[in-house]
């Protein structure tokens, strides 16, 4: 294989535009290179190559006759495996959606197709989106192109790894505790998880209701912003959708930090176990302020409760949410001697373990006798958490911590202990228990090569602020052209 | 050694309620992980909210009203195609009631 020009979606278009490449040629190369190295990655489930080849012809006709071309025209785009695609099969990496082939496309699909995306294929995931390694995919787990032993993260891992490895230039995933954030961050790219009600769920296959938001990815800062501002906006089919004005986000990003004011948790920082996460980020807040931001000591006395409440409230959610999966409508039905156990069985050969552990995590917490001691508590201390974010944006603009306590650790490395696993999520979970933009971006490599992220985190619907302080911590640190060596 | 947080009849029960099949040896194993998440998480019990409302919705907005319009909706067909059972344009269960013919 010749070197591989990591080209932007900006040059992609540009070259669709101009008439350089026709978008059938350059969706037909990132198919041959996803069809290359998949077998090693494990990051896409299915590749659709009559859809994808069929959508670039589309904007190469579309080009010839002289009409408008859109602002993601004939950039290949890869959809996590839990948002719907109309005719193309969509498994949440459950074996009890194994062969389900939606009727509709998610708005967010819908977004792409009228922005002139072409969708190449459907990325694996955490099964039903719960995971932080994606080693509860159903069909195999994902690899970290930048060490094939390390987990990519999850649940997003297959759309960060095909970002990461240069598979397609964007992803979409979802983030319900993390899920675009901490694999972006093991993976070494951007991924913005937008306010809860920004980006509409419509056709997201939903895990927990109250957390649940579709993501961006991409390798540059510039790239996510532009995705985010393409797939934004009200769709009056989510109720929590918001019917407020989108910002420009791909503008935003050249805005700089000048008097921004950086919120920084020392404590947190001083806490770190991991010298190279600490340095790194320590790194990115010294860039900030060479840049004319301020940085100003916050706190979040409860963010240390994040994990026990959302490991309440995400897992009650999702038992609730997944009821529907019980042979009846659609995907696997194993039959039993009664509809009981028809839905018993179903339900049980269905999920995997990590899915069976939530629904009955989330069902303990919900029933009666054990409501208000874990799930209401839970509600009661998410509030604890909103106001600390309330009183930090009283004195900073947006507040920056790590993306993960390490960057990406082994493949197997928590697999036998789920409460370690969860622990690991303890940065990105306290903005999403709050509904707060956060977004992840590369900020230092560790010694052994491996990719470390910094979060940043914005009031309600104040995205364009994340897209222009993370444009100067790339500028400075100037990763956006490292990519994984093995796939360079 | 301490009393567990939960017992394994009560794993049992909550499998019933959730309506997933779990073997003996999958409740014993989910009653050790159940116990050992639950443990953790009662590290919340140090915390007096009695005062503090719940966060049911983390941004606060007003339930939204559509218009009152038809709209096209998916096609019967298409959606009885991913039924594990279908008949008479409806999707097939199991028998739930007994019927004297």
């Amino acid at each position: 294989m010749t070197s591989f020009p990591w080209q932007s979606a900006f040059e992609i278009r540009e070259q669709v535009i101009s008439g350089a490449m026709t978008a059938v040629d350059v969706t037909r190369a990132y198919l041959a290179r996803a069809e290359a190295l998949n077998p090693k990655l494990s990051c896409f489930l299915y590749l659709d190559h009559e859809g994808a080849l069929a959508a670039a012809a589309q904007v190469d006709r579309a080009r010839e006759v002289g009409e408008p071309l859109g602002p993601l025209a004939g950039v290949p785009v890869a959809i996590k495996d839990n948002l719907c695609t109309r005719g193309v099969r969509t498994t949440c990496a459950s074996k009890i959606l194994g062969n389900y082939i939606p009727p509709y496309d998610a708005h967010v699909v819908e977004a792409l197709r009228a922005s002139g995306a072409v969708i190449v294929g459907k990325t694996n995931l955490d099964e039903f989106a719960m995971g932080s390694s994606n080693e509860n995919s159903a069909f195999g787990n994902v690899h970290n192109p930048w060490n094939l032993d390390r987990a990519p993260g999850g649940s997003s891992g297959g759309s960060a790894c095909a970002t990461a490895a240069g598979l397609a230039p964007l992803a979409l995933g979802s983030d319900t505790g993390g899920s675009v954030r901490q694999p972006g961050a093991f993976c070494g790219i951007t991924a913005i998880k937008p306010t809860y009600g920004r980006v509409s769920r419509y056709g997201l296959i939903a895990f927990a209701s109250s957390l649940d938001q579709v993501g961006p990815m991409a390798r540059s800062v510039r790239e996510a912003s532009l995705l985010l501002e393409v797939i934004a906006g009200h769709d009056e089919r989510d109720a929590t959708s918001a019917d407020r004005e989108l910002g420009a986000y791909h503008a935003a990003c050249g805005r700089g930090v000048q008097g921004l004011r950086v919120g920084v948790v020392r404590a947190q920082l001083d806490q770190l176990q991991d010298p190279e996460v600490r340095g790194a980020v320590e790194a990115a807040l010294e860039s900030l302020e060479e840049q004319g931001a301020t940085l100003v000591d916050v706190a979040l006395a409860h963010a240390k409760h994040a994990v026990s409440v959302y490991y309440l409230i995400a897992p009650a959610e999702a038992s609730s949410n997944l009821a529907r999966f019980d042979g009846i409508r659609y995907g696997l039905r194993v039959s039993g001697e009664d509809l009981a156990d028809t839905y018993a069985r179903t339900r049980g050969q269905g999920f995997g373990p990590e899915v069976r552990r939530r629904i009955m995590l989330g069902t303990y917490a919900l029933s009666a006798g054990y409501y208000d001691a874990f799930y209401l508590r839970a509600q009661r201390v998410r509030t604890l958490i909103r106001r600390d974010y309330d009183a930090a944006f009283e004195s900073c603009d947006v507040l920056c911590t790590p993306t993960t306590p390490t960057p990406a650790f082994a493949l197997g490395e928590k697999t036998n202990d789920p409460l370690e696993m969860y622990l690991a999520d303890i940065f990105t979970l306290p903005p999403s228990l709050a509904g707060l933009p956060a977004l992840s971006t590369p900020c230092g490599l560790a010694a052994d090569g491996l990719p470390i992220g910094l979060q940043i985190v914005a009031p309600p619907f104040e995205e364009e602020k994340l897209c222009g302080a993370a444009q100067v911590v790339e500028d400075a640190c100037g990763l956006v052209t490292s990519h994984p060596p093995a796939f360079a | 050694m301490a009393e567990p947080k939960i017992k394994l009849d009560e794993v049992l029960h909550v499998a019933e309620l959730a309506r997933l099949q779990l073997s003996d040896d999958e409740a014993r194993q989910m009653q050790a992980q159940l116990d050992s998440i639950l443990g953790y998480l009662a590290e919340l019990d140090e915390l007096d909210v009695s005062d503090v409302e719940p966060t049911f919705h983390s941004i606060p907005m007003d339930a939204p009203l559509r218009r009152d319009v038809p709209v096209p909706c998916s096609d019967r067909s298409e959606i009885l195609a991913e039924a594990p059972e279908s008949e008479a344009g409806g999707f097939a269960v199991p028998l739930v009631l007994e019927v004297d013919s």
